[in-house]
C-alpha cells in the first residue's frame, strides 16, 4: 500500500483547502464548508483498486517464500504467497478464495489492516529494498473480483441441528457467524445498532471503505445461508442466561460500546463528543455536505480512532485540525504510515500534553492543556499550559466494554478468555475486541471470531 | 579507446551489429532509419522470385511474455518479402549508393535449381550490394513448399547450392542455418564444403507460442488454426551460442567465419556471441520490441566493455572463449565447491531452502531466527540455491582448496586435474600416465 499512500494524501490535502468562499471560515460548527464536488474528490477511495495488468506486474514482485514471514505476520494466517501466485495465473477468484478460507472478511481488511506493520513490513522485499509486495491492494484485487462474481465462494454442510447465538455483528462476531453456519450449524447474530457489520459500517474512516462496502460484505458474507440477524443489546433486550438457555453455545462479540471519559473540566460543554460518535455520523450520513464541522478541530488521542476522526473533519472542510497526544510520537498506537496520511491531509500533531479543560461560554472555544512528562511513577504534567481554539473536541481515548454479563470473569475491563476463547462459563465464547488479549484489529477479531468458532464446533461434535 | 570497426569476410561496416534479414529491413524507409539510429549493416529481407509470395492477413506474431509484458521469446508466421522483386533490387541499389559505408547483404530464397540462383544472383549483383545471404533457415511456410529449412536440414543440399552460389557470382557467400537440426555442425560442414564464405545462425526455432483455451487454436491464430511459426529473442539465445561454439570448436569448421545471431538485446550479449566465435552479430527481436535506437546502446557497451578491458579490437574478443568450450568427460572432477550463504545480504525468503529440500540434496538447515545455512555434508554444490536466490552475490559457490577435506564424500580434495577418462568407475577409462 506504500507506493499509494504517497500519492493519495497530497491530492486530499489540496483538495481539502478551503476555498476562497470563505465557508471553510464561518465560525462555529457548520456544515458545508466545502463544494459538494471537493467532499466527493475527499472521501473518495483512499487506495484505488489495482488494474488487472497493475495487479499482475504486483503479483510478479513475491518470491513465493518458504514458510512465509508475511503468513506468520497475518493474524488470520493467510497463505500470501499462494494468492499472489494465483493472481499472477490469472486466477483472482480462486486467489479470492485462498484468501476467504482464512479470513471470510479479507476484503475489508484489504482496506482497513495496516498492512505496513503487518505483512507487507514482514515481507522480504521490505528487508531487500524497502517497498514490499503490495499484498493488502493485491488481496483487495482478489477478493474484489470475487465478490463481483455475486457469488458465495463456499458451500453450506448439511445442518446439524445445533443452534449458536453469537452477540455482535461486528468482524468477530460475522467471522464466527459464518465459520458456524459453514459447518451445519443455526446461527443468530445480535447487534445493539441498526446495520450488522460493527465498526467496519459505523467505525472507520468512510475512505476505506467507499461505496457501501461494509454493507455489501456482509450481504455476500451472509450468503453462506443458515445465519439469521437480529437486533438486540445485552443487558436490554437479550440475558446471558436467555440465549444460554436457548442455543447450544454462545459467543460474545460485542466489542467495546463504551468510550473512556476524557476527566477535563467542561467536557459537556456542547462540541465535545467522543470521536467514534462523530465517525459513526459521518458514516452513515447520506450527505456529507450537510454533515456539521467545527472550523477548529481539536483531537486527543494517539489511535487510528484518532487519526480517521482528523483527517476527516479536515476532509470536511475544517480549517485546523489538531491531534494532540499525551507522549511521544514513537508511542503513538496509530502507524507512522497512518501519522503521515494525516500530516499529509493538513491535519498538526501535538505531543507531550493531556488536556485539562474544555473552555467557552455555552459552546465549545477553546481547550487547555499542560505539558507532560515521563517521570519515574509514569506519565506526569509540568504544571505548564497552552490553549488550541476548538469549535470541537473529539476524544478518541480508548474504548471500554460496556454491559458485561454479570458472572462472567473480567481481565483488565474485559472478558478472560482461554486460548480457545473460551469464557469462564461453560459454554460462553468470547473473541474481538471485547475479550481480553489481542490488539484491537480488524483482523484480529476476525481470527478470534473464527478461532472461536471452530472450539465450539469442537465442543458440539465432538471432533 | 577500442576500435569497434568490423571487417567480415570483406565486408565493412562501423560495428559489428548488422540487423538480420526479417521485417526491419524489408524496405528502404526502414533500413534507412537504422542506419540513421547507427546500424553497421542490414541483412536485407529475404529475395524471392515473382510472383512475390503473400502474407496472412491476420497476426504474423505470437509473443511470450515475462513480467509487466517484458517479451522475452517471439515467433512469427511471416514469409520472405511480400513485394515485386525488382522494387526491392532498385531501392537496395539506392540504399546501398546512399550509405556506402554500411554493410549491405541480401538474403535469397529461390527454388533448389541453379537458373533459379544464378539470375537472381546476378540481379542482386547489380545492386551494388556486398554479400549474400543463403536463407536455409526459415522453418515455416517456405519450408513447405521445399525452401528454407527445407534446405537447411538436408546437409547435401546445402552444399549444393552453396556450390552452384559461388560459381556465380563474385560476392561473399554466407550461409544460414537453422537450428531445427540435431547437430548443427553437419550443416555447417557443408556449407564449408560447398565454399561458403561464412554461415550465420541461428535461424528461428519452430514452434507454437500458446495455445487459446477458449478455442483451442494454436498461436498466433489465424481464424481458429495456427502453424508453427520461428521463435526469436531473449528466449533462444541459450539455444544460439551452444550452436556457434560447436561450430566455433568443430575442427572440420576451422577458419569458417560466423555471424552470431538469437536473441542478441544487449552489448553483453553480442560480447558473448563474439567471444563463443562470432565475427560479427545480427539483431533483429531487440530491434522489434524496443527500434532502432537500442543499437547505439549496443555499440557504445560494447566499446566501453573492450577499452575497459584492454582489447583493442575485434579480433581481440573473437573466439576467446572457444578453448573453454569442452566436452563433460574432460570437466574438473577436483574443482570441489560448496555453497556458502551471506548472512548479511539474506532478506530471508527462504527459496534456497525450498528448492534444495524439495528438488535437490537437503544440503540447506533452517536455523532459528529464519536462518540458512549450508550443510557441507549434503551438498552437492549444484548451484541451484544461487540460480533462485533474489539477492545477486547472497550465495556464491566456494571452492574448497586442494589438501582440504570435502565433508560429503569425507575425500581430500586433489590439487591435480581429474575428470571422467580417467575415472574409476568409468568402464572406458584411459589408465592415468
Amino acid at each position: 500500500m506504500t507506493a499509494s499512500q504517497t500519492a493519495k494524501p497530497a491530492e486530499t490535502a489540496a483538495a481539502s483547502h478551503p476555498d476562497s468562499s470563505g465557508a471553510a471560515r464561518t465560525p462555529g460548527i457548520a456544515p458545508g464548508r466545502l463544494p459538494p464536488e471537493r467532499l466527493a474528490g475527499n472521501f473518495a477511495d483512499l487506495h484505488p483498486p489495482l488494474s488487472a495488468h497493475e495487479a499482475l506486474v504486483a503479483a510478479d514482485r513475491c518470491y513465493f517464500c518458504h514458510d512465509a514471514p508475511c503468513v506468520t505476520a497475518c493474524p488470520t494466517g493467510i497463505d500470501i504467497p499462494m494468492f499472489i501466485r494465483q493472481i499472477a495465473a490469472e486466477r483472482p477468484v480462486e486467489a479470492a478464495r485462498t484468501i476467504f478460507e482464512a479470513n471470510i472478511l479479507g476484503g475489508i481488511c484489504a482496506r482497513v489492516c495496516p498492512t505496513e506493520t503487518l505483512c507487507e513490513e514482514a515481507c522480504v522485499r521490505e528487508t531487500a529494498e524497502g517497498k514490499p509486495v503490495e499484498i493488502g491492494r493485491l488481496q483487495r484485487f482478489a477478493t474484489d473480483a470475487q465478490m463481483a462474481t455475486g457469488a458465495h465462494p463456499f458451500a453450506r454442510a448439511a445442518e446439524t441441528g445445533r443452534r449458536i447465538a453469537v452477540v455482535g455483528a461486528g468482524p468477530a462476531g460475522l467471522a464466527a457467524a459464518h465459520r458456524l453456519a459453514m459447518l451445519g450449524h443455526g446461527v443468530t447474530v445480535y447487534d445493539a445498532r441498526e446495520k450488522p457489520g460493527g465498526l467496519n459500517e459505523y467505525g472507520i474512516a468512510a475512505y476505506k471503505a467507499v461505496g457501501g462496502f461494509a454493507g455489501r460484505e456482509v450481504d455476500w458474507l451472509l450468503g453462506i445461508g443458515g445465519i439469521t440477524i437480529r437486533h438486540g443489546r445485552l443487558g436490554a433486550e437479550l440475558t446471558l442466561d436467555a440465549l444460554a438457555a436457548g442455543h447450544d453455545a454462545v459467543l460474545l462479540a460485542m466489542g467495546l460500546a463504551g468510550v473512556n471519559a476524557l476527566g477535563a473540566a467542561g467536557e459537556e460543554l456542547p462540541g465535545a463528543r467522543p470521536a467514534t460518535a462523530f465517525i459513526a455520523e459521518l458514516r452513515q450520513a447520506a450527505d456529507l455536505s450537510a454533515l456539521p464541522v467545527g472550523r477548529n478541530v481539536v483531537v486527543v488521542g494517539g489511535g487510528m480512532t484518532a487519526i480517521d476522526a482528523a483527517v476527516q473533519s479536515k476532509l470536511l472542510g475544517a480549517e485546523t485540525v489538531t491531534i494532540v497526544y499525551r507522549r511521544g510520537r514513537g508511542s503513538m498506537p496509530a502507524s507512522r504510515v497512518e501519522q503521515d496520511h494525516a500530516a499529509a491531509a493538513g491535519v498538526a500533531f501535538r505531543f507531550w500534553a493531556r488536556p485539562v479543560a474544555a473552555l467557552g461560554e455555552g459552546a465549545l472555544r477553546e481547550v487547555e492543556f499542560e505539558y507532560t512528562r515521563a517521570g519515574d511513577a509514569g506519565l506526569e504534567g509540568t504544571g505548564e499550559t497552552f490553549r488550541l481554539p476548538a469549535d470541537q473536541l473529539f476524544t478518541a481515548i480508548g474504548q471500554v466494554l460496556e454491559g458485561a454479563p454479570e458472572g462472567i470473569a473480567l481481565e483488565r475491563g474485559k472478558i478472560a478468555v482461554d486460548a480457545e476463547g473460551r469464557s469462564s462459563r461453560p459454554g460462553v465464547w468470547a473473541a474481538g475486541d471485547c475479550a481480553a488479549g489481542g490488539d484491537d484489529l480488524t483482523v484480529t477479531a476476525v481470527a478470534e471470531g473464527r478461532d472461536a468458532a471452530m472450539s465450539i464446533h469442537r465442543s458440539l461434535t465432538g471432533d | 579507446m577500442a576500435d569497434i570497426r568490423s571487417d567480415f569476410i570483406g565486408i565493412r561496416s562501423p560495428n559489428p551489429f548488422w540487423l538480420a534479414s526479417a521485417p526491419p529491413t524489408d524496405k528502404a524507409y526502414n533500413v534507412e532509419r537504422a542506419f540513421r539510429a547507427g546500424w553497421g549493416g542490414v541483412v536485407w529481407k529475404t529475395l524471392g522470385l515473382d510472383p512475390h509470395i503473400v502474407n496472412v492477413n491476420g497476426p504474423r506474431y505470437g509473443v511470450v511474455y515475462g513480467a509487466d509484458r517484458r517479451v522475452l521469446g517471439m515467433n512469427n508466421i511471416e514469409l520472405i518479402t511480400d513485394r515485386p522483386l525488382a522494387v526491392n533490387l532498385a531501392e537496395i541499389k539506392q540504399v546501398k549508393r546512399d550509405w556506402p559505408d554500411r554493410a549491405m547483404v541480401v538474403s535469397l530464397m529461390v527454388p533448389c535449381d541453379e537458373e533459379s540462383w544464378r539470375g537472381i544472383l546476378a540481379e542482386v549483383e547489380d545492386t551494388g550490394a556486398d554479400g549474400v545471404e543463403l536463407n536455409f533457415g526459415c522453418p515455416h511456410g517456405m519450408s513447405e513448399r521445399g525452401m528454407g529449412s527445407a534446405v537447411g536440414q538436408v546437409p547435401d543440399y546445402i552444399e549444393m547450392v552453396t556450390r552452384w552460389c559461388k560459381a556465380n557470382t563474385r560476392m561473399p557467400v554466407i550461409v544460414k542455418l537453422t537450428p531445427n537440426i540435431t547437430d548443427i555442425r553437419y550443416p555447417a560442414r557443408a556449407a564449408k564444403k560447398g565454399g561458403a564464405d561464412a554461415v550465420s545462425l541461428i535461424n528461428t526455432v519452430s514452434s507454437i507460442t500458446s495455445v487459446d483455451l477458449d478455442s483451442f487454436s494454436p498461436e498466433p491464430s489465424i481464424d481458429g488454426k495456427g502453424s508453427h511459426g520461428g521463435y526469436c529473442g531473449p528466449a533462444v539465445k541459450p539455444i544460439a551460442l551452444n550452436m556457434v561454439a560447436e561450430i566455433a570448436r568443430d575442427p572440420d569448421c576451422a577458419g569458417l567465419p560466423i555471424s552470431g545471431i538469437g536473441g542478441i538485446t544487449t552489448w553483453r550479449d553480442a560480447a558473448e556471441f563474439m567471444a563463443l566465435g562470432a565475427g560479427n552479430v545480427q539483431v533483429c527481436t531487440a530491434a522489434m520490441t524496443y527500434g532502432f535506437r537500442v543499437v547505439q546502446e549496443m555499440a557504445a557497451g560494447l566499446e566501453a566493455w573492450m577499452a575497459e578491458k584492454g582489447h583493442a579490437d575485434l579480433a581481440a574478443i573473437t573466439g576467446r572463449a572457444v578453448p573453454n568450450v569442452t566436452d563433460w568427460q574432460h570437466l574438473n572432477l577436483n574443482f570441489v565447491t560448496k555453497a556458502r550463504i551471506d548472512q548479511e545480504a539474506c532478506i530471508k525468503c527462504g527459496r534456497c531452502f525450498a528448492a534444495c529440500e524439495d528438488t535437490s540434496h537437503q544440503a540447506i538447515a533452517i536455523k532459528p531466527g529464519r536462518v540458512f545455512e549450508v550443510i557441507d555434508e549434503e551438498c552437492v554444490a549444484c548451484n541451484l540455491c544461487v540460480n533462485v536466490c533474489p539477492v545477486e552475490n547472497c550465495i556464491t559457490m566456494e571452492r574448497l582448496a586442494p589438501g582440504a577435506t570435502d565433508p560429503r564424500t569425507g575425500r581430500t580434495v586433489p590439487a591435480e586435474h581429474g575428470d571422467w577418462t580417467t575415472h574409476p568407475n568409468n568402464p572406458g577409462r584411459v589408465a592415468a600416465e
